[in-house]
């Protein structure tokens, strides 16, 4: 029994990667129609950044977990302004391939730097330790993850719902075209949103660096089960990445529980059920499919 | 009549001297000297990958200083004093460590290819050795195929293989107490071999090891696994997993505090070179196997001293095995007073070495694994740490009769 509830936090600790980096995704493909397929090497920045970030100027979990994501939106605005945006009228195809291959180049550059060993990484002493009720034991470190995560899911979820920004995304990504038609600046508001979606999946980077190894390709697998997450919840939908993240990383922690040969294929089983009964996915709409 | 007779037997004689003459080092035979008067030593390694820090450049530096210190040693009696290090990355792949041997052997006159991590780059160049019929002393890599089912006459084993690192922890983690085990390895070929050798010598040694669990390759969530072992409650969790995957399952163990509930964690496939990377801070206690520890005593201290003057880092065990294999090839040489190859693998078999690598070393004759003494190693608590790579503390020395596969047990067939 107790190892049940260990399992769901492990569950739910590596799904808060999976559900706030596939949130990124779905805020871009929402407002931009953009597959960026560099998003596991921008989770790879993320981790490898805090693990610089520790050596070169002694920088802690707390300032990189600040500090990062400001840096990945930076870097997203430059992606977006000089490569993302000339490509955006053209098939989508063409900036699939462009995101996939800069994702190849920056992990390339990484190892070149800083080579192909896990970096030095930990977690802060804070929350280093255990929390222990009755015979269940729950690591600090995992519930700090999981419930940051929530919380930055919840005011993302927020701010879409409640300001004008977030009904300027939502209508975008129901109807550009439509949204345009109604004098709305839609173009102002793409590089800020793509910056973003860097950011959380940066974010998501630095929560996984004191937990994982840190190196160059750790977003190479990363981005695969991402991109199942992000199937299943529904391209674009905001909800549908949320919850399907978390549902999938408490897939993945019980099938390696008590399948733990099926664990990696339960995953894509889910999808193509998933993909066969509702082919845009969980939350997502069909016209949009 | 009687004239000529006398006269060619004369002759004949006189001949013979001569050939004699020559076949004691004169200049001009074929078989008695080093060959277009130079050896030619290549270091195949990887130069840019996983092991480029455990051995890489810095392996080949090591070379060069068995060199100089061989050249120092006999100065105008070394039998030649024209020898040259090459070197090339294979990149881990066997198909480029292929080419890269043939290259060396045929182009580049290499006498001996040295060091060559990564199992199946390993083997492509023992079969090159094989065709070259030129040395070859294997370093970096952990198969024991080199020695067993795909050996030859001119290819050696030096510092370890996966046998000897799972028999050594295994063995000496139960026998000091740890009884129950529960293991935990990647589903391919080389965790399921070591697998089966610790639960081997798990249980020779009088342990229990409760379940092998199988885990992905690659994978990056260990948690659920580690929950599950320790569950059983066992003395020892094994971890089968190498480079970074088993820093992620480090990192899982400490997150959820198992050294606490006194479960110690014992490393198949560990090097000093990984604590350096993902820090002592993650890694300490484990417990592994270590061929060779630079910081074990005098004679060790002294010559990493001197590699470090040139690197400015400690040497891994690569580096010291890559010395000593040099080392110990050059004096065969000069003791057999010619590098033909036939002639250096005589010199080198049964031969019993101490250097500063081996410790009651001794090249077998009969499938060339070379065995010395091994170490258990423990790593330390970071605050117990007061240089950097001073990471070790030796439990105990395992006698190089009991660190590797007995003879009794090899498959070689020369």
């Amino acid at each position: 029994m107790s190892a049940i509830v260990q399992y769901t936090l492990q569950g739910l600790a590596s799904g808060s990667f999976y559900a706030l980096s596939a949130l990124g995704l779905a805020v871009i493909f929402g407002l931009l129609g953009v597959v960026n397929f560099a998003h596991g090497a921008c989770f790879m920045l993320g981790a490898v950044g805090a693990a610089i970030l520790l050596a070169e100027v002694d920088a802690g979990f707390w300032v990189s977990l600040a500090v990062i994501p400001v840096l990945l939106f930076v870097f997203g605005v430059i992606v977006e302004r000089l490569l993302v945006r000339w490509l955006v009228a053209l098939d989508p195809l063409y900036n699939f391939l462009l995101t996939f291959g800069l994702a190849l180049l920056v992990v390339d550059l990484v190892k070149r730097r800083y080579g192909v060993s896990a970096l030095r990484f930990a977690a802060p002493p804070q929350l280093d330790g255990v929390l222990q009720v009755g015979g269940v034991r729950l690591p600090y470190y995992q519930l700090f993850v999981f419930g940051f995560s929530l919380v930055v899911c919840a005011i993302v979820w927020l701010v879409l719902s409640t300001t004008r920004l977030g009904m300027i995304v939502r209508a975008s990504t129901e109807n550009g075209d439509l949204t345009r038609a109604l004098g709305i600046d839609v173009g102002r508001w793409v590089t800020p949103v793509f910056g973003f979606g860097i950011a959380l999946a940066g974010l998501s980077g630095v929560l996984a660096a004191p937990m994982r190894a840190v190196t160059a390709d750790m977003g190479s697998n990363f981005v695969i089960v991402l991109f199942a997450v992000v199937v299943i919840g529904g391209l674009g939908s905001i909800a549908g990445a949320v919850v399907a993240g978390f549902a999938v990383g408490l897939l993945e922690a019980f099938g390696q529980a008590y399948a733990p040969s099926l664990s990696q294929i339960l995953i894509f089983v889910l999808m193509a059920v998933v993909v066969l009964l509702r082919p845009a996915g969980l939350f997502g709409k069909e016209e949009r499919a | 009549m009687r004239v000529p007779v006398i006269s060619t037997i004369a002759a004949l004689a006189c001949g013979s001297m001569l050939l004699a003459a020559c076949g004691q080092g004169g200049p001009a035979s074929d078989s008695g000297k080093v060959s277009q008067d130079k050896i030619v030593i290549g270091v195949l390694n990887d130069q840019s990958g996983v092991y480029k820090d455990l051995s890489g450049p810095n392996s080949v530096e090591a070379v060069k200083m068995a060199v100089a210190d061989f050249l120092a040693k006999y100065g105008d009696k070394a039998v030649t004093k024209n020898i040259e290090v090459i070197t090339a990355d294979h990149q881990n792949k066997p198909d480029i460590a292929n080419t890269k041997a043939q290259e060396m052997y045929d182009r580049q006159n290499a006498d001996i290819i040295l060091d060559v991590p990564t199992s199946s780059a390993a083997l492509a160049v023992a079969e090159q050795a094989k065709a070259a019929k030129k040395l070859y002393i294997n370093i970096g890599a952990g198969t024991t195929a080199l020695t067993n089912d795909q050996c030859n006459k001119y290819t050696f084993h030096w510092a370890y293989d996966t046998y000897m690192l799972a028999n050594g922890t295994g063995t000496v983690i139960t026998k000091a107490g740890g009884k129950d085990w529960q293991i935990i390895y990647p589903d391919y070929a080389f965790g399921q071999d070591m697998n089966k050798s610790f639960t081997a010598a798990v249980q020779k040694a009088g342990g229990t090891v409760g379940a092998s669990i199988a885990t992905p390759f690659p994978n990056d969530n260990f948690a659920t696994f580690l929950t599950k072992a320790a569950s059983a409650k066992p003395n020892v969790i094994g971890a089968m997993q190498a480079g970074g995957d088993l820093v992620t399952l480090v990192k899982q163990f400490n997150e959820q505090k198992l050294r606490d509930q006194n479960i110690t964690l014992a490393a198949g496939l560990m090097f000093i070179t990984d604590i350096h990377s993902a820090g002592v801070d993650q890694f300490q206690g484990v417990e592994f196997t270590d061929p060779w520890y630079w910081n074990f005593d005098d004679q060790n201290r002294a010559w990493a001293a001197k590699f470090n003057e040139k690197t400015g880092t400690e040497p891994s065990f690569a580096h010291a095995a890559n010395y000593s294999a040099a080392t110990q090839y050059l004096e065969a040489v000069q003791a057999a007073g010619t590098d033909d190859s036939d002639a250096v693998v005589k010199n080198l078999e049964g031969k019993k070495i101490n250097d500063v690598f081996l410790r009651n070393g001794e090249i077998r004759a009969q499938d060339h694994r070379v065995i010395h003494d091994v170490y258990l190693a423990k790593v330390k608590d970071a605050d117990k740490v007061t240089t950097d790579w001073d990471y070790e503390d030796i439990v105990s020395t395992i006698p190089a009769a009991e660190a590797f596969k007995p003879l009794s047990e090899s498959t070689c067939k020369m």
